[in-house]
């Protein structure tokens, strides 16, 4: 079934298979990996298809895109039970679940605009994860949604 | 206690303050004891202070040791654009440890993991102020104990560093905090997250009248004028956050009323010749529990 439905968005050649991301979910993965298709990306996307484990479950598929460490360190975030599917040559060459982290390491702007972390000081933003959400390690400002919107440190 | 850096309170336990608190109790009185005489301590001022500043200064040379000040900012080379990184930096090498107050939150935590000698958080923004912290809760031992302590704390909640650091370090008692505000000038949700970590008990009002009458300490902060666009706001706000000699006729007859100052318009001086006050012996703390937390970083 989920084979299926897998296919009913298409098969890659090259890339990245995000399977099992929470349903309504998938625009925010798109936005985590700054992706709005402007860059000419070629992106399959399955909103809220029948999921045997989360009931619902979105799924994205990225042509010629293997992910980084970081970006599934900050989409473990908002699809913490997702799957990540590296293709080569239509074939899944490596499968694994997303682990949350323990802390995100330069990939979140802090919010607070007071934060010594958003001023021009040799210093990348560092945010420790809680249960529900992220805490700046140095002003202390929690972010418990909304992730997309705080992605853009360099 | 023995910490490479002081930068918040949460990193505060129970016998950490307590042997600070003791210590201090040593250096209240006049020992002639100068033990630090080869000790530097770097002033990194990037905002105004007077009482920090000023014990700290004053907290050093009665260990024997003296000071460095980078002096204002104005005419430091942060106004070539130097970094705080940089700055911490190269101080590092005159001083042996470093009292930095800074308007960004988490300057205090930057700059320790560029140095190897200890940065002393003396205020970060709106961040955290540990060592008011630790001359509140001094002061507080003396005029009402720290166990089966029933607190309130008013003002601007919000913003108030000396606010966010004391309410960490409570938890570490048993005590009860009344935080007492304007629903817009509240605790930050940050602090209100440690505080239900910490288990601690806690009531927010935006009233004071309901709960005068418990409390053992009233800990009163200013509300700050620049935080309003409007004045008209401010005085709104401002006015309904402040005590005269009437209204303590419903306190506590033990009820001490503490102020981190500077203040304005929150307490009516008419209150300074009555037994509650206590703000004016709370600053004069700052002296030796300063040199009792120097004394145990340098």
């Amino acid at each position: 079934m989920t084979q299926d439905h897998e296919l009913r968005v298409g098969k890659i050649r090259n890339g990245t298979v995000i399977d099992h991301v929470t349903g309504g979910q998938a625009l925010t993965v798109l936005a985590i990996l700054d992706i709005d298709g402007s860059g000419g990306e070629e992106i399959s996307v399955g909103m809220n298809v029948p999921s045997d484990r989360l009931g619902r479950k979105d799924i994205v598929k990225v042509e010629g895109r293997e992910l980084s460490q970081e970006e599934v360190d900050v989409l473990s975030l908002v699809a913490p039970d997702a799957t990540i599917n590296i293709v080569r040559e239509y074939e899944v060459i490596e499968k694994h679940r997303v682990e949350r982290p323990e802390e995100v390491v330069g990939v979140l702007t802090c919010p607070n605009a007071n934060c010594i972390t958003t001023a021009r000081e040799p210093v990348d933003s560092r945010f420790s994860v809680l249960e529900d959400g992220v805490r700046c390690d140095y002003c202390g400002t929690l972010i418990r949604e909304e992730f997309a919107d705080h992605i853009g440190v360099e | 206690m023995r910490h490479d850096h002081v930068l918040t309170a949460k990193q505060f336990s129970r016998a950490d303050i307590e042997a600070v608190l003791d210590r201090a109790a040593d250096f209240d009185r006049p020992t002639g004891d100068t033990r630090h005489t080869d000790s530097l301590l770097g002033l990194l001022f990037f905002e105004p202070s007077t009482r920090t500043k000023m014990s700290f200064e004053a907290a050093i040379k009665r260990l024997g040791g003296d000071v460095l000040d980078m002096g204002s900012v104005d005419s430091s080379s942060v106004t070539k654009g130097e970094s705080l990184a940089d700055t911490v930096r190269v101080i590092e090498g005159y001083a042996d440890a470093l009292v930095l107050r800074h308007p960004q939150q988490g300057a205090a935590k930057m700059a320790s993991e560029f140095v190897d000698v200890p940065v002393i958080n003396a205020g970060d923004g709106a961040g955290h102020h540990p060592t008011q912290t630790l001359l509140d809760l001094y002061s507080i031992r003396e005029n009402a104990g720290l166990d089966d302590l029933t607190i309130g704390i008013m003002g601007d909640l919000k913003y108030g560093r000396t606010v966010h650091s004391l309410a960490q370090a409570l938890t570490n008692f048993d005590a009860t905090q009344h935080f007492v505000s304007p629903e817009s000038l509240a605790l930050p949700p940050e602090v209100r997250y440690d505080l239900d970590e910490a288990g601690a008990a806690v009531e927010e009002h935006t009233e004071l009248a309901g709960v005068l009458p418990e409390l053992d300490v009233l800990y009163v902060t200013r509300i700050q004028r620049e935080r309003f666009p409007d004045e008209n706001e401010y005085r709104a706000v401002a006015s309904a956050y402040g005590i005269d000699r009437s209204m303590l006729e419903d306190a506590k007859d033990d009820l001490s009323v503490m102020h981190p100052l500077p203040r304005v318009d929150e307490i009516d001086p008419a209150i300074d010749d009555t037994d509650h006050a206590t703000y004016f012996d709370q600053a004069h703390n700052g002296v030796p529990v300063r040199m009792a937390l120097l004394d145990s970083l340098l």
